[in-house]
């Protein structure tokens, strides 16, 4: 009894350590899964003159992308996020985040786009970076599944890559598109 | 010698001293209507956490989403944002995470009752223990015990 306490204390410790070990600092739990996707209304990329807005979304199962043409992990992302759209014909709003650079504005977003590819069904323009924030946004790229009733189902932070595609985005995909809407 | 190593320390002193002040952020300058708007503001940047740099709170930090965020604790406080609202306003996006200063609830009970019970059980396992050593009864050795001591280190002086 007297060196089993000691014993077990250290082995709680060792324990708890490993566990700590095991865990990402960076994957803050999200505070919008289960809540209504927070609302935005933001210029097209290519149609400056006309919105998209989280209301033009309504009853089908959605996914926003945050992205950005600084953003080296975006473009390592873009190829695993082009396959996911192609696969299950998800409409994706792509959120580029403050994207600034040239003085001709959108420049380096569009050319981002024109050499890797737009897989995206609309692109909003979020220049002083507000619907990012509202979205509570930690660093780009960051992906949510939002469902038919419009409420933020999963989070997904950093680039997805194929196997958090075909394991978690995939199947969460075709069961919340099984949901009433 | 003696002067040789506080040389050395107060030069690598002086070192942590020019480290340290590199690593101080230039927080922009604003304007404030009022002495107490301002408090509020300092006292918020201060006890809000950058999500992105950790460790860091917004004051400290020079990460562009900290950026982003003290200017939004600015715009809201100058437009007469009480303290409530701006912690209101950043953890429905962050969470409580945002906070240095979480709340007390379910989740967060063992954060906030863990120390104070872990202290006490040292406290009482220190107490116990100075008390157990203070009653141990003083063992004295029988007339028996002596004698084969004496023998003992009589026969290893012999030796």
């Amino acid at each position: 009894m007297k060196f089993f306490i000691p014993f077990a204390a250290f082995g709680a410790l060792v324990a708890l350590l490993l566990f700590g070990l095991g865990n990402d600092p960076k994957a803050i739990p999200s505070p919008f899964i289960g809540q209504p996707a927070p609302a935005f209304s933001l210029p097209r990329l290519y149609k400056p003159e006309q919105k998209i807005s989280t209301e033009d979304m309504k009853g089908q199962v959605w996914v926003l992308n945050l992205w950005a043409s600084w953003c080296v992990s975006c473009r390592a992302e873009h190829k695993v996020l082009s396959r996911l759209i192609a696969e299950t014909k998800i409409p994706t709003i792509g959120l580029n985040y403050k994207d600034y650079g040239t003085e001709d504005y959108g420049d380096e977003a569009l050319q981002w786009l024109a050499s890797l590819g737009n897989p995206f069904y609309a692109v909003a323009v979020d220049t002083n970076g507000s619907a990012g924030i509202d979205w509570g946004v930690v660093g780009v790229p960051e992906t949510f599944v939002i469902d038919k009733k419009g409420i933020v189902r999963y989070k997904f932070t950093g680039p997805v890559y194929d196997q958090a595609v075909d394991e978690i985005l995939i199947p969460l995909i075709e069961k919340l598109r099984k949901e009433e809407g | 010698m003696h002067t040789r190593l506080l040389k050395s320390f107060l030069v690598a002193l002086l070192f942590a001293l020019s480290i340290n002040a590199s690593f101080a952020v230039k927080i922009e300058f604003h304007d404030f209507k009022t002495k107490q708007q301002e408090q509020l503001y300092l006292q918020l940047v201060a006890e809000l956490r950058c999500v992105k740099c950790q460790n860091q709170n917004l004051a400290e930090s020079n990460a562009e989403l900290a950026k982003d965020m003290r200017d939004k604790t600015y715009e809201m406080v100058i437009k007469g944002a009480t303290r409530a609202d701006v912690v209101g306003y950043m953890t429905a996006r962050y969470g409580d995470f945002v906070l240095y200063k979480p709340p007390f609830k379910a989740k967060t009970l063992l954060l906030w009752v863990g120390p104070p019970i872990f202290l006490f059980l040292s406290l009482f396992m220190l107490f116990k223990l100075i008390r157990g050593q203070k009653n141990q009864p003083k063992e004295s050795l029988s007339e028996a015990d002596r004698n084969s001591v004496r023998e003992l280190l009589a026969s290893n002086a012999k030796k």
